[in-house]
This record gives structure tokens, C-alpha cells and sequence, in this order.
């Protein structure tokens, strides 16, 4: 991927939101936006849509709850029988709070493991920080430089107006 | 600029913090050389370790024998000390999710330690139920896998094996949160990290985070999840650890009060115990400025409510019991306040009902000293709780032949001192090589950035407040 971006950093929260919404607003292609924080409303000043790893949660739930329960039924009930005290092979109530437990494990652990799939993280992976002091106080935005549309002139004026600190290029990375 | 107000929030964290101060307060704990009283403090916590562990050595070489409990009391120390640690366990989830989803922003400088401590304290409980089997090394057969005898499946009936699910999902879902939460952090730390070793495996537990705002969006939701998932998991682990008691039929256990009455008494006990280590690390860390006197007095609120919560809960028990018309309910309880356990019932009472009671008044409220003193009394009175409910329960059963006393042996003593020197021991690492104070979430909650351009005055105004709640928003320098 060879592109070029447009690098500029920016010091308080305050900022960084209002570039963002500008830039989006500008029709700017914005890379990415990165903070030390989750900064309320950043997401959808980037023009983001709400995420739908509530989904996938609630799919491994579900998942998870209804493969559990049958196993409770197919060993209590079906492959080894035991009878423990009189009571009803399908003992459905007293399967409620293993079952619970596993929706709530597998739902947790699936969610977790998706989010780090789509988001590219692993383990030993060398991150890339377009600036210095990203994970400690800097907030940065990066533009993509389309081609003909782009008028550099413009866009620095309007990182300007937002009390940038630096703006610097850089080329053809690989980000996020 | 009459038209710049905005209400801020009254500073949650004191001193008028930029981010890079923050980072650099939290950091500075684990860079530099150990103090000498972090090394006095875990070479203590780790020679009473040492101790538990030989304990435990002597108890599976020898057997269950090694123990006070006898035929009459079969559950005792032990089972005890289990229900006191899983108890402490609770409140890390509380702080970390059930306050989360209740937006209470202040849990942002405690969370992370309380979290920890939770990790801790449910492997402490852990050890219980694994050395009371005799045979610890066979501890797996409680999860149903293909076996070779038969294959013979788990009892899905029995609450012990409810139990072992309930504990190992909540470590489980529990170390996840915690680790979610800690990225971040751990991202930060790989930036500033010089040495080798530590910018290492900083670099590899921090998964590559680079602070994109594509990647927080999602963190977020996950968060939110994830605290949605705790929330319903923490009452759960506690109400399946009273069914335990609760489904048999013994008198003094077999009642409906007891999912409520142990989840109340698992919050007020974990909230005293993050009170406890709390206040010793703000002023062994120097972290005044993040665990403010706020936090102390918002956390001896909490210990109030559900004091009275567990106040209530004894009181309900005893009056059902007493109007049940069960001549063997009305006797358990009674001889469990009156009878040859009477002291300890004293003790639990005083220590959890009458001494919290303290915490009305906010002078006491705002002394550290009396709050540390008293949450110690409240982690005594909850393990008396628990040891009330299970011996006085037992020694005296329906046939007065088989009645019998209790007394711990130095084992199970050293047992249960072992698991305080694990807790300790654990806790002091992770103050030293972990991030202790959330500080991607600190950040998230400074006024920094918030305020209008020409209003820098008024922050210091505020912070200089010692963290008591300003009014309203602390803007009027900003209205100049």
C-alpha cells in the first residue's frame, strides 16, 4: 500500500475532536485518529459506525449456552444415566447454573478474541506510532493525500485553526 | 467570553494532572530500584507463603486427619476460609463492572488494583476445595471430559460441581477483564521502556496497540461487554457458592435468604479488603493525588449500605427462623448466638452491624487511620461470618450423642496464613511490575482538554479543594 498521509499532532482532547469533525466534514479521507484514551465521540467524528461485536457476543452466548445444555441432557440423561437420588433424568432446573456460566465463558472469551482479530493485535507484534508520545499525551490525526481533490494549502490552514503542534508527511506505511 | 460556560465535573483526580504527569506518577512505581519496605513487605508475605506451603506439603503427605474437623463438623476451617477469599474476590468486579455500567467515573484510579486483588483472592479460594479433596492431584475429574471410566459424566445435580464451574469461569472471565483493561497500559509501558527485558515482554503482552481510535471504538464496546457479562457473573458466583449450604438440609443452612445474604456479604467484605490495601498504597506509592479522600469516603459509603445489608440479612434469618415453628431451626440459631459459639456470633455482629455504623459521621469518614482500623475489624468480623455459619451450623446436629466441639489445628492455621502470604505476595508484585492505576482511564476523566482556552486559572482553584466535591462546575475563572 503506497499512500501518502498527512501527519499532524495535537495536544489536548478539545482539539483533536474538533479537527476531526472538521476534517470529516471538509470531505478530508481521515487514516486514523490516535489517542492515549478513549475520547467520547472521536469515533463517530471520524464518520465510524457503531461496532457489531455485540453480535458476535451475544451469537457465542447463545452458542455456548445451548451446546452446554445439551451436553448436560446427552450425559446425565442419555449416555450415562445415573440416578442420584430419584430424581428426573432431565433435571432442567438444576442445569441452569452451569449453563449460565458457560454462555457467560464463551461469550467473554469469543468476544475478546474477535475484537483482537479484526482489530490486528497479537502477541509480539511491533506496533507502528506515527508520533512520539501517542500512549502518553499526544493525540494524532492522519489524512490521506488523495490526488486531485487534495489542496495541502487548505488543510494545513484548517489543522491551524486547531492549534497544531507538528504536521509531517509520511509515505507508503502500512498503519493500524 | 461570558459565553464560553461549560459545567465541568469537579476534579476526580487532585493536583491539576497533565497526561504526561499522570503517566509519569503511575510508572514511577516500577522503574527505579524496589524500596527497602517493598522488600521487607514481600520477603514477609513470601516467608508466611513458604509456610502455608509446607502446611500444605505435611497435610497431603499425611491426610485430612492433620485437621480439627470430625465426624459432627465435616466442613470447618477450610470450607471457611474458601467462602472468605471468594468473598474478597468480589468486590473487584463490583468496582471494575457493576460500577462501570453504573458510570460512576471515580472507580477509574481504583479499578485496577481491585481487579488484581480479585485475581489473588479467588486463587486463594481456590487452594481451599482442591487440598480439602486428600487427593489434590485428581482435582480435574470435577470437569466432565471423555474418560476411561465409562466415560463417567460430572453430577450436573450436585452445586459442587456448579461451583467448580462458577469459580474457574469467574478467574477466568475476571483475568480477561483485567488483561483488556491493561493494554493500554501496557503500551504506554513499552514506549517509555529503555532495558531490554522489560520493553520485551511489555512489547509482546501489549499486542502491537498504537492508540488508534478504529481500534478504541471497538475496545469500548468490548469493555462494555465484557462488564455486562461480569455484572450478572459476580452474583452468580456467590449464589452458587451459598447453594452449597443452601441445598442441603441442614438447619441454620437450608434457607432461600442465602444467594442475597452472600452476595451482600461478599461485596461488603471485598469492598474493606480494596479499602484496606488501598489506603496503604496510596501512602506507600505516593498515589494521594489519584485515591483521594473522596474515593475513601464514596468507598466507606458502600461499606455502609451493604453493611446494613448484611444487617439486615442476620436479622431476617433469625426472626424466620425463630417464627418458623421448626423446633431444629429455632435451636440452631439460638445456639449459634447463645450457645458455646456465642463469641464468635458476638464478634461478627459487632464487627459487621455495629462498628460500620462509625462510618455515618464524615469525620471519621475523612480519617484515614479510624477507616483503615475499621475496615480490618470489618475483614475480621466477614471471616467470623462465615466460620458462624458453617460450625455453629454442624457441631450441634439433631442427635445429641453425636454433638461435638471444633478447634483448628496449627495446620489449617498455617493454611490459612499461607493464603494471606500468596495474596500479599501476589499483590506486591503486580504494585511493582504493573501499571496499579488505570492510566489510560485517569486520562479519560482529567479536566485537562475539557477546558475552555482562556480558563487555565480555575483547574488549580479547584484541585486546591482537596478533592471535595465543588459545587457545580468549577468554571467561574473560565467566565473572565
Amino acid at each position: 500500500m503506497n499512500r501518502r498521509m498527512i501527519v499532524a499532532s495535537f495536544a489536548t482532547e478539545e482539539d483533536i475532536l474538533g479537527v476531526t469533525r472538521a476534517a470529516h466534514a471538509d470531505g478530508l479521507k481521515i487514516v486514523d485518529v490516535y489517542a492515549p484514551y478513549a475520547v467520547h465521540g472521536l469515533d463517530t467524528a471520524m464518520g465510524m459506525k457503531r461496532s457489531r461485536l455485540a453480535w458476535v457476543c451475544f451469537a457465542a452466548g447463545m452458542i455456548g449456552a445451548i451446546l452446554k445444555l445439551w451436553f448436560e441432557f446427552w450425559t446425565a440423561g442419555v449416555d450415562w444415566p445415573v440416578n442420584v437420588g430419584g430424581k428426573p433424568w432431565n433435571s432442567l432446573p438444576a442445569y441452569v447454573p452451569v449453563t449460565f456460566e458457560v454462555m457467560v465463558l464463551s461469550a467473554g472469551l469469543v468476544t475478546v478474541f474477535v475484537f483482537l482479530v479484526i482489530s490486528k493485535l497479537k502477541p509480539g507484534k511491533s506496533p507502528v506510532l506515527l508520533a512520539e508520545g501517542i500512549t502518553n499525551d499526544t493525540f494524532v490525526l492522519a489524512i490521506e493525500q488523495e490526488d486531485a481533490t487534495f489542496d495541502p494549502v487548505r488543510v494545513r490552514k484548517l489543522l491551524e485553526r486547531f492549534n497544531v503542534r507538528s504536521i509531517s508527511e509520511r509515505y507508503g506505511e502500512e498503519v493500524s | 467570553m461570558a459565553d464560553s460556560t461549560v459545567v465541568l465535573r469537579p476534579p476526580l483526580i487532585d493536583g491539576n494532572k497533565t497526561f504526561a504527569q499522570v503517566t509519569d506518577d503511575v510508572c514511577r512505581g516500577m522503574e527505579g530500584k524496589p524500596t527497602p519496605l517493598w522488600w521487607a513487605s514481600f520477603l514477609t508475605a513470601f516467608a508466611v507463603l513458604l509456610l502455608g506451603a509446607a502446611a500444605v506439603a505435611y497435610l497431603v503427605t499425611t491426610g485430612i486427619g492433620t485437621w480439627g474437623a470430625n465426624r459432627t463438623v465435616g466442613w470447618a476451617f477450610d470450607i471457611t476460609n474458601f467462602v472468605f477469599w471468594i468473598g474478597i474476590g468480589h468486590a473487584g468486579t463490583l468496582i471494575s463492572a457493576v460500577l462501570f455500567l453504573l458510570r460512576q467515573r471515580w472507580r477509574t484510579s481504583v479499578n485496577r488494583a481491585a481487579e488484581a486483588m480479585t485475581l489473588f483472592a479467588v486463587m486463594c479460594a481456590g487452594l481451599f476445595p482442591v487440598i480439602h479433596l486428600g487427593r489434590p492431584w485428581m482435582a480435574y475429574w470435577i470437569f466432565p471430559y471423555p474418560n476411561t471410566r465409562g466415560p463417567l459424566w460430572v453430577n450436573y445435580r450436585s452445586p459442587l460441581v456448579w461451583d467448580a464451574f462458577a469459580i474457574s469461569t469467574y478467574f477466568t472471565i475476571s483475568l480477561v477483564f483485567w488483561y483488556v483493561g491493561l493494554i493500554p497500559d501496557l503500551a504506554t509501558v513499552r514506549d517509555r521502556a529503555t532495558e531490554g527485558l522489560k520493553k520485551k515482554l511489555s512489547g509482546i503482552f501489549s499486542l502491537g496497540w498504537n492508540g488508534s481510535t478504529r481500534t478504541w471504538s471497538r475496545y469500548e464496546v468490548v469493555y462494555l461487554l465484557l462488564a455486562g457479562l461480569a455484572t450478572p457473573l459476580v452474583l452468580s458466583v456467590h449464589t452458587i457458592v451459598s447453594w452449597d449450604f443452601a441445598t442441603s438440609v441442614i438447619p441454620g443452612w437450608h434457607t432461600t435468604i442465602f444467594p442475597p445474604y452472600f452476595v451482600a456479604g461478599a461485596i461488603f467484605s471485598g469492598l474493606a479488603m480494596v479499602l484496606t490495601l488501598m489506603l496503604v498504597a496510596r501512602k506507600t506509592m505516593r498515589l494521594e493525588e489519584y485515591i483521594t479522600i473522596r474515593h475513601v469516603e464514596v468507598m466507606c459509603k458502600l461499606i455502609i449500605a451493604t453493611s446494613g445489608m448484611v444487617g439486615l440479612a442476620y436479622a431476617t434469618e433469625f426472626v424466620t427462623a425463630l417464627y418458623s415453628g421448626n423446633p431444629y431451626e429455632q435451636f440452631a440459631f439460638l445456639n449459634r448466638a447463645f450457645g458455646p459459639w456465642g463469641w464468635a456470633y458476638g464478634i461478627m455482629v459487632s464487627c459487621n452491624v455495629i462498628i460500620p455504623q462509625l462510618l455515618w459521621s464524615k469525620r471519621i469518614r475523612t480519617n484515614i487511620a479510624i477507616v483503615f482500623i475499621i475496615s480490618i475489624f470489618v475483614n475480621i468480623g466477614m471471616w467470623f461470618e462465615r466460620f458462624v455459619i458453617i460450625v455453629t451450623s454442624l457441631h450441634r446436629d439433631y442427635l445429641p450423642s453425636s454433638w461435638a466441639d471444633y478447634r483448628p489445628t496449627p495446620i489449617e492455621i498455617a493454611i490459612l496464613a499461607g493464603t494471606f502470604g500468596l495474596f500479599f505476595s501476589c499483590f506486591l508484585l503486580f504494585c511493582r511490575f504493573l501499571p496499579v492505576i488505570a492510566m489510560a482511564e485517569v486520562k479519560g476523566v482529567l479536566n485537562e482538554g475539557r477546558e475552555p482556552a482562556h480558563g487555565h486559572g480555575h483547574a488549580e482553584a479547584a484541585g486546591k479543594r482537596a478533592g471535595l466535591p465543588a459545587p457545580t462546575g468549577a468554571l467561574e475563572g473560565a467566565r473572565g
